[in-house]
């Protein structure tokens, strides 16, 4: 064993649920080194880094197997103030600063510095005064060890994010007994030069003995700084490799790893029709955390086209875009018909249909029964299932009986597991609400099917089912399918084409039989790059 | 089956308000045979009150199942269902007749109000229940002083000495009054049950079973249960919360009206002011949630409210004699029901 690491953690394993979410994970990090941590969507990242900080979510679903070995000892971290007390810091994606505070308030909060009055000398510690000057004088070491000059009695909000940034790094390394530090993808909101600054602060902290962690999609920053790289994949340790050893083409190699199996054996002659069944040009689509900046893209008749590529980068936005879900600009064109962006209506009335990734939100109406949340959008929008009340043509009821045949045909034939069509969606599995979905979207006839995460939180089992489905669909009724997907391995086992997009751009379009390397590449937003220096 | 776990299984099945209240029905009936109180006479009267207070109840349906909650501002449509009914006395008009043009003058008035509150509830969303209140608090108060300064001249209405302004109380005899109650009345042991009310009752119950099966009906339903979905779908949310609360407010007109001519007094002023609260026990009663009723809820909440109040009064009035004990409780259960409710509802979010 060797002594000198900081942080062990010994063949980790976590389930939730039953599924194993990491199967024996082994990490090493040494004092004063930069450690990167690289994965996709699901690896497990987060996960691990759960644990390091006992968050409750992994005690409160049965722990974990495995050891945590810190400064030499084996610890047991069951609370984040267990790992606040050991000297584990965190620096969070998403910003903890109270925006109405100044930046030292921020820097010291909870553990303000703080002087005797005659007045607590009588009533207690609680109302002892702040010892601004000390506390400000912290603030500012704790700034300039970033290489950051601004002045630290500014409040939180009105900084560039950039310096939100910097103020929640100060805040850990204020902390006197910080050992490690983890950074969770610290770059994703920071523009590149506010990175760069950043990057020198991490390597300077190194400098000082702190040990850092550090969580990214983007692996030229892994390469310019890590002294070593662990990569994960679906819950394992797949590689690790020192600064020396590592390439960008290992490591997107490595991330994203040959697990596929392809459900047809060959990409799709109708990828070679050229018939272009929607035409997206200048899309731009404003979903926050999704945004899609200005795609065009082609979809051709009766493919399977995949939008694959990691959570956050836009592949989401595309589909919600284009069926009005999100307000967007652009044109999009089926066949030589523009179609009016912004419009749900316009867009199921011109043949689309789109079963969402937001199911529990969107797709479906959970008290309401199976039989209606199937019938409801074809009726409202194609006029289906209605009839005249009394011969009165003015007034259009539902027509209970076509509707209930209709659910029960549906049931079969998509396999719903349910007690019966008036049963409300609610109660049903996560995997038999998704068909619910789909079977609504089929009832409109679509021409161009839109499916978004179709097998999010769905069990193996299911998962196989609904993207057999998708097949079905497309070979059998020749409809158009767009599969957006953060699985890369499941849009790889069904799609003709798969186009990855990489901060609301199309990085590139693959063949669902390239190589690892190019989607790792794509994945990361180096495929362009990469054919431009080729 | 041990009595906990019937118990259990009573209140998962009807919830916990409707269980209680049938209990405490029960107890009251049970009390009222063992002081030999005129049973028949009770059924009756609380048939009469049943029917008179029906279609309040009911217009609690659109507004829960469109997505804008239960509807406290039920007293807007209820004013003009009262204007509505005196300008039926302004036009010298009697009987039948005159109820029923009060019933289709109060429609396109209610139909304005509802637009006008409907316009105001699209624009603070998640929060219609409050403001709904307020605005309906703010309403009364506001025509307290139309009530005054309207342009009525008949002499039935205005006050007798000065002969400005509306009375707060304006009797119905000789105009509407019981015009619905009597009509097929059928004697009763003495009583009379006011068969006409009641088929008018639920004859609106039909046509609101109907709408709700329409493809309106059924698109409102939608954008009640999860708008985002409905937005998803192709279907106008506001459109169909508007819809909702116009005719939510159209049946609070009428709903007033048929009160008025049961009651046999149009009351002005204040009176319409905790209104809308009776009719949202009534229906929450009947197991209806802010988030979804049906006609079910409506007529089993109004049969049990307002058969309790009719009952408990004389009961309770003859176990205690303590001033007015029974309206105390009647204060209790309608505001406790409301109250449970609202935290089921996690604040009409």
């Amino acid at each position: 064993m060797d002594a000198g690491f900081l942080l062990e953690l010994r063949n980790i394993e976590k389930e939730y649920f039953g599924n194993r979410v990491l199967k024996g994970v082994t990490l090493n990090v040494k004092p004063g080194e930069i450690h990167a941590l690289v994965g996709e969507n699901g690896a497990g990242k987060s996960t691990l880094m759960n644990i390091l900080f006992g968050m409750p979510v992994i005690y409160a679903t049965g722990g974990i197997k495995g050891q945590v070995v810190f400064d030499g000892k084996p610890v047991e971290i069951k609370s984040p103030k267990a790992a606040l007390d050991l000297g584990i810091g965190m620096v969070h994606q998403e910003f903890m600063l109270l925006p109405g505070f100044t930046i030292t308030e921020n820097i010291k909060l909870n553990r303000e510095i703080t002087k005797h009055n005659p007045i607590s000398r009588i009533m207690g510690d609680s109302l002892k005064s702040l010892d601004v000057p000390a506390m400000r004088k912290d603030a500012q070491k704790a700034l300039q060890t970033l290489g950051m000059n601004v002045d630290d009695w500014l409040p939180i909000a009105g900084l560039p994010v950039g310096y939100m940034q910097f103020v929640e790094i100060a805040r850990e390394i204020d902390k006197e007994n910080i050992k490690l530090l983890v950074f969770d993808e610290p770059t994703a909101v920071l523009a590149e030069s506010e990175a760069d600054k950043l990057l020198d602060a991490m390597k300077k902290l190194a400098a000082r003995g702190i040990a850092i962690l550090f969580i990214t999609h983007r692996l030229d920053e892994v390469l310019a700084v890590a002294n070593s790289i662990t990569v994960l994949r679906d819950g394992e340790k797949v590689g690790f490799m020192t600064q020396e050893e590592a390439t960008i083409e290992k490591i997107a190699e490595m991330m994203v790893g040959r697990k596929i199996e392809r459900i047809t054996t060959t990409a799709k002659e109708a990828a070679d029709n050229e018939e272009i069944a929607l035409s997206i040009r200048n899309l731009t689509v404003t979903m926050p955390g999704e945004m899609v900046k200005n795609i065009s893209l082609d979809i051709k008749k009766g493919e399977v086209l995949g939008l694959g590529g990691l959570a956050g980068q836009g592949k989401i936005g595309i589909a919600n875009g284009i069926m009005g879900l999100y307000p967007s600009t652009g044109e999009v064109y089926k066949g030589k018909e523009k179609l009016a962006l912004n419009s749900p209506r316009t867009a199921i009335e011109n043949k689309l249909a789109f079963v969402s990734e937001d199911r529990r939100g969107v797709g479906l109406l959970l008290d309401t029964s199976i039989e209606y949340n199937i019938a409801m959008t074809a009726m409202q929008i194609r006029g289906k299932f209605l009839k005249s009340f009394l011969g009165i043509q003015a007034i259009q009821m539902a027509d209970d009986k076509r509707i209930r045949a209709h659910a029960l045909q549906m049931i079969k034939d998509l396999d719903i597991r349910c007690t019966g069509p008036t049963q409300i969606t609610r109660r049903l599995s996560g995997g038999n609400q998704q068909k619910v979905c789909v079977a609504r979207a089929l009832t409109m006839e679509p021409e161009i099917l839109f499916v978004s995460e179709p097998t999010r939180g769905i069990d193996i089992g299911a998962k196989k089912l609904v993207l057999d489905l998708i097949v079905k669909l497309n070979r059998e009724l020749g409809m158009t399918v767009v599969v957006t997907s953060s699985e890369l391995g499941e849009l790889r086992s069904i799609c003709d084409r798969i186009a990855i997009v990489y901060e609301g751009r199309i990085e590139t379009v693959l063949s669902p039989l390239a190589s690892d390397l190019d989607y790792g590449l794509a994945m990361a937003g180096k495929y362009s790059t990469r054919e431009e220096a080729v | 089956m041990n009595p906990m776990a019937l118990w259990k299984k009573l209140t998962d099945k009807y919830g916990f308000p409707k269980v209680c209240i049938s209990l405490m029905l029960a107890i009251f009936f049970i009390g009222a045979f063992m002081q030999k109180q005129d049973v028949a006479a009770m059924l009756a009267d609380s048939t009469v009150r049943i029917a008179m207070n029906g279609i309040l109840v009911l217009a609690m349906v659109p507004s829960i199942v469109s997505g804008t909650g239960l509807n406290f501002g039920l007293s807007l449509g209820i004013i003009t269902g009262l204007l509505a009914g005196c300008i039926a006395i302004e036009l010298d008009m009697r009987g039948m007749s005159a109820f029923l043009w009060a019933v289709v003058m109060s429609i396109p008035l209610s139909a304005i109000m509802g637009y006008a509150y409907g316009w105001i509830l699209n624009k603070v969303k998640g929060d219609e229940m409050t403001v709904g209140t307020y605005l309906g608090f703010s309403v009364v108060s506001l025509m307290s002083i139309g009530w005054l300064l309207l342009p009525f001249k008949s002499p039935e209405m205005i006050w007798a000495i000065g002969g400005a302004g509306l009375r707060t109380t304006i009797a119905l005899s000789g105009r509407y009054a019981k015009v619905l109650d009597d009509l097929f009345a059928i004697p009763f042991f003495g009583s009379k049950l006011p068969t006409g009310a009641v088929l008018f009752f639920a004859l609106f119950c039909l046509l609101m079973w109907l709408f709700l099966k329409s493809k309106t009906g059924v698109a409102m339903a939608a954008a009640g249960d999860n708008p985002k979905f409905a937005a998803a779908s192709g279907i106008n949310v506001n459109r169909q919360r508007m819809i909702g609360t116009v005719i939510s407010t159209v049946l609070g007109g009428i709903g007033m009206l048929v009160y008025a001519q049961s009651f046999g007094f149009l009351q002005l002023y204040q009176a319409p002011l905790m209104m809308p609260f009776a009719a949202t026990a009534a229906v929450l009663i009947g197991g209806a949630s802010a988030r979804k009723a049906t006609i079910a809820h409506v007529v089993s909440g109004t049969i049990l409210f307002q058969a309790l109040l009719t009952v408990s009064l004389p009961v309770i009035n003859a176990a205690m004699n303590v001033g007015n004990l029974s309206e105390i409780i009647r204060i209790i259960v309608s505001n406790g029901v409301i109250l449970y409710a609202l935290t089921k509802v996690g604040g009409g979010h």
